[in-house]
Formats: structure tokens, C-alpha cells, sequence
């Protein structure tokens, strides 16, 4: 088979069970809103607490869905090959005559699709509850920062899908870890500017601390106090990212490959 | 061996074996930093919150009321969803509950132990916590104006209560077999919100009001506040509590922690039950 065609059906196929196995058992609706929508009224209710300006209820409500891509990047692709030794389909998947970059790329797509329902659904809520109102004057360059983001995020899992992979047994923790501390200095619940320059600065280096900053000045364009840099300025360094995080994943996988197959140990699996 | 030896024993050695996966993943230092790292800016997130808002210093009375109940529901992530996880991970991970289960343990005392050793890693994280919060955001707590009785008592209480609600959780979880990794933090996220965990409940529309009030921890947060802030401090950040007495809280809070003791364990004899008939014990779902 050509090899462009196997990379893209290798695509589709991991990211079929994905989709279509999401939509055979729709429980998971109920979960995967009602459980981050939790934490976004507490904050939200935070804010009315302290008589915060009703704008930062809408960042709150954004930051909360945002929150969805971050925990898929985390536990649904940086954990991924983990979890796939531990049921033992990774040592099928290194053997199989396919780029694991296709394979990642699958898991990506497919965990894209399924996190987009549920951050829609966290944006519907917070709007249906809380009155937040959005403005989409400038929807066209929404939708190009949501999508540089998201290229800059998935790049960034997939590469941390192999580094994961190589951390063993402490995988698990890292992902823990790295919830709060990215909630944190990514300024999912207030605007990142509040931390300083160079905290937010070195914060960028997470695609999206500055996506969700540059969406955030997009949909409430009355209240310029929200930005960090201008977001032509963002949108320029999350292509960047995403440029830099893809090309490193491919180096990480294709390193990863190499160990497999020479030591034999990785896939093996040993709790 | 008597029933209560067998008991005391399956609780000393769980919380042995839960001390040990809490914390044996990784040397002591990177332990350590783990445990300081994410309670720390998990308070952070609210404090910047607080300080975008109000930029004010962290001394006021309502900064300590919100930082105090953050820093004590620490043991509801840890307690609460530390019980019913041990099902998933003996069961699903490990895959070790049937062998667990087989041996001669008291079952309903070996999670209770699991939940101790979440309780001490959660200490450790609430120590760190409170420690931040007095060190370095000068709280205004002064450790000889606290009612250390009042403090001792409910604590003890709300624990319980805690331990309690997670063995109704973990009882739970021995019948999903979809969506189990969602249960503890599902309630968990639903008593901070409810409870009031950093933020009067006051605030909440009066029909999630109602739910907060049929919730023990909201009776425990508040008299926990009570003891270490004083009770004017609490009274006029929360009028909605100010009706009830430390008494007539203390009361509320006994009778929910018996009520729940009760509850769990007949639940979790059914449940337990259930488990055998329909080979729920050693169910790996992979889910």
C-alpha cells in the first residue's frame, strides 16, 4: 500500500474507536460535562463571592472548558501508550507496518473531536446558566486560534506521549501533577497577565496559556485588560509551537521505536 | 482471632499496603516535592483569583475563610475518593481484590484502611498547606485564639463522616462497572461546590442552598471555621449558618456521622453481597 494512503488510514482507524465507541454508549455526556462544569460554578461562584465584574464569570466558563483539552492531552495522550502497554496493545502497535506518528495522530483527532463536544457543552451550560455573553465579531480568527492551539496542544501530547511512555510507573503522577500547577501558571480561572511578564512568559511555552488568553480577548473585546500580548502576536508563537512540538514528537517516536525493538523491555508490562 | 482482632488488623496492615502505593512510586525527595506541589498551587489559583479581584493584602477575614475551607477539603479528595479508588485500583489495576477478598480480612476495615493512608498523605498536604498559608500569606490565625476542643471534636466528627461517605462511594463502585473513575470526583466536585468549601453558601441560588444543607461537610467546614477563625468572623461571612449554635452544629454533625455509619454498613453488606453473586469481584473492564 502507498504509504501516504496507510498514514491516513492508520488516522481514521485509531480514531474510529474514538468516535464512534463515544457514541455507542453515551453515558459519558453526563460525566464528562457535569463533572468539569463542578468546578467551573465553584469558581464561578467564587467570583460572585468576591464581587468580581460579571466578564470574569466568562473567563472562568472559557478557562473551565479549556480545561477538557488539557485533561485529553494529559490522560488521553501523554498517558495513552502507557495505558496501551498496559493492556498490550503497544507492543502490536510498534510491530505493525505503520508510523506510530499516524497512530498518535489518530488519537488525536479522534480525542479532538470528543473534547470539542464536551467543551461546547461547559460553553452552552455557562451560558444557559450564568448569562455569560460572548461576542463573536471576530469569529474568522476565533476559529484560526482555535485551531493553531489545538495543533500547538496535540503536538505537544504526542510528544509527551513518548516521554511518558519512557517515565514508567511515575506516568500516572506526572499526569496528576501537572493538573493544578498548569491550571495555575496557565491562568485557566483568571488572566495570565496577573502572574507578570515573565511568569506568563515562561508559561506560553504551553500552548495554552496563550490560546486561551488570545481566545479570551477575542470573545469579550470590551474588556482589553484580559490580554496578555496582542493576539497576532499569539496566534505567531503557537504556530511556532506547534511546529517545533510536532517535529519533536517525531524524533521522540522514532527514538522510542528504536528501544522497543532493541531492548525488547519497553513494551513489556510490570506493575 | 476474634472478629475485632481480625478488624484491627485488616486496618493496620491496608494502611501499611496504602502508604505504600501512596508513596513508594518514587524516591522520598521527589515524594516530598509532589506533596507540596500540588496543594500549593491548587490554593494559588484562589488567591490570585482573590488578588486580581480585590487587590487587597491576604490578612482580610474572608481571604482566611476561603483559605481554610480549601485547605480541609483536602481530605475529601483524599478520603472520600481515596476509598472508593482503592476498589478501582486493587480490582482494575492491580487485579488483586480477589485475592484480597479470599484472604482472611475483614473487607469493609481493609478499605477503611486504604482510607487512612489517603488521610495521612492528605495531612501531609494540608500540614504543607496551612504552613504556606501562615508562613508565607501571613493568615490571620492566631494558634492561641483557637478553640483547640471545639477544633479536636470536629475534626474527628467530619473525618468520620468523610471516611463513612467513601465507603458508601466504594461500595458503589463495586457494582459499576462503566464510569467508576468518575464517581469520587463526581461527589467531590459536587461538596466543594455545595459545601461551601471556599465560598459562603450564601452565595449559591437558594435551591443548591437546600442541597448544601443536607450535606455533612457543609456543618463540618463551618464549625472547623468557628474554631480556628471565631465564631463573629464566620457569623457574619455566612448568615445562613448564623442561626445555628456550635452546639446544634456539633449535634447535626454527630447525628449525620451515625446515620451515615449505619447506612454504610448495611449498604455495604448488600453491595458486598451483590459483588459475589454476580462475580463483580475480580470484573476487569479496562474501561
Amino acid at each position: 500500500m502507498h504509504k501516504g494512503k496507510l498514514f491516513l488510514r492508520t488516522i481514521v482507524a485509531r480514531a474510529y474507536p474514538r468516535i464512534i465507541g463515544a457514541n455507542r454508549e453515551k453515558s459519558w455526556i453526563f460525566f464528562d460535562t457535569f463533572l468539569p462544569l463542578l468546578a467551573t460554578s465553584a469558581y464561578v461562584f467564587f467570583y460572585r463571592a468576591i464581587h468580581a465584574p460579571e466578564e470574569y464569570i466568562g473567563l472562568v466558563v472559557v478557562g473551565g472548558a479549556m480545561t477538557a483539552y488539557w485533561l485529553n492531552v494529559l490522560w488521553s495522550m501523554s498517558s495513552q501508550l502507557y495505558w496501551d502497554k498496559e493492556a498490550g496493545n503497544l507492543a502490536l502497535y510498534i510491530a505493525a507496518p505503520t508510523s506510530m506518528m499516524a497512530i498518535l495522530l489518530g488519537m488525536a483527532v479522534g480525542g479532538l473531536v470528543m473534547t470539542t463536544m464536551r467543551a461546547v457543552a461547559i460553553i452552552a451550560a455557562g451560558w444557559l446558566l450564568f448569562d455569560v455573553q460572548f461576542s463573536f465579531a471576530y469569529w474568522e480568527v476565533l476559529l484560526l486560534t482555535f485551531v493553531i492551539t489545538m495543533a500547538a496542544l496535540y503536538g505537544m501530547g504526542m510528544l509527551f506521549a513518548s516521554l511518558f511512555l519512557l517515565f514508567g510507573r511515575e506516568a500516572w503522577h506526572i499526569s496528576n501533577l501537572l493538573q493544578e500547577p498548569i491550571y495555575l501558571v496557565s491562568g485557566f480561572y483568571f488572566p495570565v497577565k496577573a502572574l507578570g511578564f515573565w511568569i506568563a512568559a515562561a508559561a506560553s511555552l504551553i500552548p495554552l496559556t496563550l490560546g486561551l488568553d488570545a481566545m479570551r480577548q477575542l470573545l469579550f473585546p470590551g474588556h482589553p485588560t484580559f490580554g496578555f500580548l496582542s493576539v497576532k502576536i499569539e496566534i505567531g508563537v503557537l504556530a511556532g509551537l506547534a511546529l517545533i512540538f510536532i517535529v519533536l514528537s517525531k524524533f521522540a517516536l522514532d527514538y522510542l521505536e528504536k528501544l522497543a525493538r532493541q531492548q525488547g523491555r519497553l513494551t513489556e508490562r510490570r506493575r | 482471632m476474634s472478629g475485632v482482632n481480625r478488624a484491627f488488623l485488616s486496618f493496620r496492615v491496608a494502611t501499611w499496603l496504602g502508604w505504600q502505593i501512596e508513596s513508594n512510586w518514587t524516591d522520598p525527595f521527589l515524594f516530598f516535592v509532589y506533596s507540596i506541589i500540588k496543594p500549593v498551587t491548587s490554593v494559588m489559583i484562589l488567591v490570585v483569583m482573590y488578588w486580581v479581584i480585590t487587590r487587597t493584602d491576604t490578612t482580610s477575614p474572608y481571604f482566611a475563610y476561603m483559605y481554610l475551607g480549601n485547605a480541609a477539603y483536602i481530605y475529601v479528595g483524599s478520603i472520600l475518593v481515596g476509598v472508593s479508588w482503592a476498589v478501582i485500583d486493587d480490582r482494575e489495576h492491580y487485579q488483586t481484590l480477589k485475592y484480597i477478598y479470599v484472604s482472611p480480612i475483614k473487607f469493609y476495615f481493609y478499605l477503611l484502611g486504604r482510607g487512612m493512608a489517603r488521610f495521612l498523605t492528605g495531612t501531609l498536604s494540608v500540614v504543607i498547606t496551612m504552613g504556606f498559608g501562615l508562613l508565607v500569606l501571613r493568615l490571620p490565625i492566631r494558634l492561641g485564639e483557637i478553640d483547640w476542643p471545639l477544633f479536636a471534636v470536629s475534626m474527628i466528627l467530619g473525618l468520620a463522616n468523610l471516611a463513612l461517605m467513601g465507603l458508601l462511594l466504594g461500595a458503589a463502585t463495586l457494582q459499576m462497572a462503566r464510569h467508576f473513575w468518575s464517581v469520587g470526583e463526581s461527589v467531590a466536585g459536587a461538596l466543594y461546590l455545595l459545601c461551601g468549601a471556599v465560598f459562603p453558601i450564601d452565595v449559591l441560588p437558594a435551591w443548591l442552598r437546600l442541597l448544601g444543607y443536607l450535606l455533612p461537610p457543609t456543618y463540618w467546614l463551618e464549625l472547623l471555621r468557628r474554631a480556628v477563625l471565631g465564631s463573629e468572623v464566620s457569623l457574619a461571612i455566612s448568615p445562613s449558618l448564623a442561626g445555628l449554635g456550635d452546639g446544634q452544629l456539633f449535634l447535626i454533625l454527630l447525628g449525620a456521622t451515625l446515620l451515615n455509619g449505619v447506612v454504610s454498613i448495611y449498604f455495604f453488606r448488600w453491595s458486598e453481597h451483590r459483588a459475589r453473586e454476580k462475580g463483580l469481584l475480580d470484573m476487569t473492564t479496562h474501561y
